[in-house]
């Protein structure tokens, strides 16, 4: 009996290890597929230069730019909305039902998919307020894509400020406000950078909204406004990986493609997550 | 003492994309006006949009025409013939570019936005049917191709082959070549439903190399060594699809491929248009893979 | 000193009005999404639209039947939990309970990086490794089908089960473990006597959250299950190739003419889409309160 239970014991343990391996072999796997196929595409030239002769050679400079407009777009617009609607919350909101409707709110627009948002932003920002498919278009339907992500990055890096902070300050007959700014914030900024970063390789990375807001296929110049259409990195890849009159041919570029875009995702990752682990080990200490 | 350094520097940044932010709203707006102020056959940028069919041969126009006249913008991107149409329809583009003619119910939709298209003949195209090239067959009549496309043949040997399922592919719905096919092949019936849909002609290449008992419609652009086109017979005998054959009009399968404008061709559109009808643009029709237009 | 709460007032009414920004989108959201779904009905009846079982929408007349579509969600993300569901809580279990923390500090990392990946590279892995692997394997007429974009939905859920699980795992009291052990229990009884049982609704909401991402899913399904608008048989639909809801929206909006029955086909197939989600997530949510009460 008391063997049995030992040897069940064993054979589970083994078979949770087994499954553990099995995930980070997938991990493994797909990146080496990636970097493998994709370094010795990428050099000076294929990030600088524009695509060339439809897209079978060249670079793709324009697509990481049309990337970093993007970035730069949505956070300017979602960052302070985000962290302001944190402070919010935590700060002033008394339970009630508007705070329950702002709360529900956002987890439901956490848990919307996003080619939702893609026809969302169509229907708002391209054909209603006649934006047309454009950079701007685009950057505020990403923005509301990555609102709850920040808001909730935010809740919970102000969650970690010690109530007693609050309170000294307060007692010392500073404003709520004041407070705020001068004690709660900046104690909480580390989390709420960690919770920006994160939601920068989401930009990065979704192409279903981008499709039906403004990303265009082949762009020969840099785009010259917020009401251009653009080049991005997820949709040019999708374009190179399906369309294109000699995709074998391409396939080196779709690599190279593939591997700058993880590339800019997993850095950022890395830098929110150092940042986080950082900061968690200073307040422990 | 740190985080208040830290929050000096988050102030600073904010302030920085809040410049930035403010610089490309200002930016936009001063285009805006622009191009509302004057008429759109004057500026010097366009747009081109549609048929996917049509899109490398656009793309690789624009690209010398550009070359020749580095102050002229013009911007292509695909999406299928009938998102061009759209687009022209609701005046987001001068140029859409087709690989069918405009339906009915499109030219109306288009005359009650008070817009008048008009038809220029670019290049002419074949269609090739094509499977992988291990597969035996090599031709099939129009009756045949019905019969697998609309679902009432699924198996390689009810056509002569060996015995193996048939994998029908097809474009998806905003296709040109997709409603070309179906009006040319299909006639009054469906595609099968279980027809295996691909967002790109790469893709159908793609698949077809790589499986066995796949079947597929692209424009003769994108045949390349990894897929077999085959002959076929319209009742007139099997022709292949070779350049002679599109180009003397034997091969059934041969479309037009069109640009539509809005009325006639004006500014920089009719500069463009009158660049790839002229012999250097014609070349360029023949390296693409299409055929000069006569 | 009035000045003073003039600011503080000022302020929190910037404040609300962030906070509230959230709602409005939410409510913004909804009513250009039905809106431009339900004039669809005017023309076409919603009975057709909900049980018919065709998707022509170019033809003449045309069918916009979404059960089909419907059902290939459905299949696809019965076969991605299938997939993942045992993988990730398996995970989450090694992780909280069985690592070291050294090992669990690194595997937490690696496990992040498949949330990281964006999903159209996921489906570029599927469309060049994976659809001829299956269809090799299997001998199946063609690689592009349901399991398919199971298998790389399973992956990309993963994270959100393993990590949602590895939480309400750790958060299951030592005192109740070590009553277990003391008893005379082998790790593993506890395990799964205990610890599983009692964080089971955090798991549950690990679950859900999963669904919520895989049924929501674009790129990555569109590149590898083929597309076919037919109803999937279970099991055998797995082996062939399915369309989703997603993959419809993104194949056909490219910009198909506004205001055409087609247009609104789509966005009344976005809002089954918004709704089945919203569904998910507010079972998500009930159930992630419970086990908030529990504890």
């Amino acid at each position: 009996m008391f063997s049995n239970a030992k040897l069940n014991e064993k054979i589970a343990f083994t078979l949770l290890k087994i499954a553990t391996g099995m995930v980070v072999a997938f991990v493994m796997v797909i990146l080496y597929y990636i970097i493998s196929n994709g370094y010795s595409v990428i050099n000076l030239e294929f990030i600088t230069s524009m695509p060339r002769n439809r897209m079978t050679e060249g670079g793709i400079f324009p697509a990481i730019m049309g990337t970093a407009y993007l970035i730069v777009g949505s956070m300017a617009v979602a960052l302070p909305l985000g962290i302001l609607s944190a402070i919010y919350l935590n700060e002033y909101a008394q339970s009630g039902r508007t705070t329950w409707a702002i709360e529900m709110a956002i987890s439901n627009l956490a848990g919307t998919p996003s080619v939702v948002f893609g026809l969302f932003g169509l229907a708002l920002f391209v054909k209603y307020l006649g934006f047309g498919p454009s950079l701007i278009s685009a950057s505020l339907t990403l923005a509301l894509l990555i609102l709850p992500v920040i808001i909730r990055a935010s809740q919970e890096a102000l969650l970690t400020v010690p109530k007693e902070y609050r309170e000294a300050s307060l007692a010392l007959g500073v404003t709520k406000w004041e407070t705020i700014r001068r004690v709660v914030l900046p104690a909480a900024i580390p989390g709420m950078i960690t919770g920006a970063i994160l939601s920068i390789g989401r930009v990065a990375g979704e192409t279903a909204p981008i499709l039906l807001t403004g990303a265009a296929y082949f762009l020969p110049r840099m785009p010259d406004s917020i009401y251009s259409q653009f080049m991005a990195l997820p949709y040019h890849l999708y374009v190179l990986a399906t369309s294109g009159t000699n995709i074998a041919q391409t396939r080196p570029l779709q690599y190279g493609t593939a591997l700058v875009l993880l590339i800019i995702v997993l850095c950022v990752n890395i830098v929110a997550v150092s940042i986080r682990s950082h900061y968690r080990n200073k307040i422990k200490r | 003492m740190i985080s208040n350094k830290l929050l000096k520097n988050m102030t600073i940044y904010f302030v920085v994309l809040l410049i930035i932010a403010i610089a490309f709203t200002g930016i936009g707006c001063v285009d805006k006006e622009n191009t509302e102020d004057t008429d759109i056959s004057q500026t010097s940028s366009i747009t081109i949009k549609g048929s996917d069919t049509v899109l490398p041969l656009s793309q690789a126009e624009s690209e010398d025409f550009m070359y020749a006249n580095p102050y002229k913008s013009i911007t292509v991107i695909g999406g299928g013939s009938g998102v061009g149409i759209a687009a022209l329809i609701d005046g987001e583009v001068e140029i859409a570019m087709a690989s069918r003619e405009m339906k009915g119910s499109e030219i109306e939709k288009a005359q009650a936005n008070g817009i008048n298209p008009v038809e220029t003949v670019i290049a002419w195209d074949g269609i090739a049917v094509v499977v992988n090239p291990e597969n035996p067959i090599k031709q099939l009549t129009f009756e045949q191709l019905k019969g697998i496309y609309n679902g009432s043949i699924s198996n390689w040997a009810d056509v002569g082959g060996e015995n193996r399922v048939i994998t029908v592919i097809t474009r998806d719905s905003s296709s040109g070549t997709y409603e070309y096919f179906k009006e040319e092949i299909l006639v009054e019936d469906q595609y099968r439903q279980d027809a295996l849909v691909q967002p790109a002609t790469g893709a159908i290449v793609q698949e077809i190399a790589q499986n066995k008992g796949a079947i597929g419609y692209i424009g003769y652009a994108y045949l390349d060594k990894s897929i077999t086109a085959l002959e076929i017979d319209s009742g007139d005998g099997f022709v292949d699809a070779t350049t002679e054959n599109i180009m003397s009009g034997d091969y059934p399968l041969a479309r037009p491929l069109l640009y539509y404008t809005n009325g006639e061709p004006s500014g920089l559109a009719k500069e463009f248009i009158d660049y790839v009808l002229s012999s250097t643009g014609q070349d360029i029709v023949s390296d693409v893979g299409y055929f000069p237009v006569m | 000193m009035s000045n003073r709460y003039l600011k503080e007032k000022g302020i929190e009414s910037l404040l609300f009005a962030s906070g509230a920004v959230a709602v409005i989108a939410l409510f913004l959201l909804c009513i250009f999404l039905f809106r431009d779904g339900i004039l669809l009905f005017s023309e076409y009846p919603i009975n057709s639209f909900l049980t018919a079982t065709k998707w022509y929408p170019t033809a003449e007349p045309a069918h916009f039947g979404i059960l089909p579509l419907f059902l290939g969600s459905v299949i696809v993300t019965i076969g991605a939990v299938i997939f993942s569901v045992p993988l990730g809580i398996a995970v989450a279990i090694y992780i909280s309970e069985l690592a070291s923390p050294k090992i669990s500090n690194v595997l937490k990392p690696v496990t992040e990086i498949l949330a990281g990946i964006p999903s159209v590279v996921y489906g570029f892995f599927g469309l060049v490794i994976l659809v001829p692997i299956i269809q090799n394997t299997l001998e199946l007429p063609t690689g592009q089908t349901a399991l398919t974009g199971s298998i790389m939905l399973g992956i990309m859920a993963l994270p959100t089960i393993i990590s949602i699980s590895e939480d309400a795992i750790s958060s299951v009291p030592r005192t109740l473990k070590e009553g277990s052990l003391a008893l005379g229990s082998t790790k593993w009884q506890t395990i799964y006597k205990v610890t599983v049982p009692a964080s089971l609704s955090g798991i549950s909401a690990a679950v859900m959250l999963g669904i919520g991402r895989a049924i929501g899913e674009t790129m990555t399904v569109m590149m590898v299950t083929g597309n076919s608008a037919v109803i999937p048989g279970f099991p055998s639909g797995l082996f062939a190739p399915v369309r989703t809801m997603t993959a419809t929206i993104a194949l056909e909006m490219g910009e198909v003419p506004q205001g055409s029955d087609h247009f609104h086909a789509l966005f009344a197939i976005g809002s089954v889409l918004f709704i089945t989600t919203f569904i998910i997530n507010i079972i998500a949510n009930y159930v992630k309160k419970r086990y908030r009460f529990n504890l």
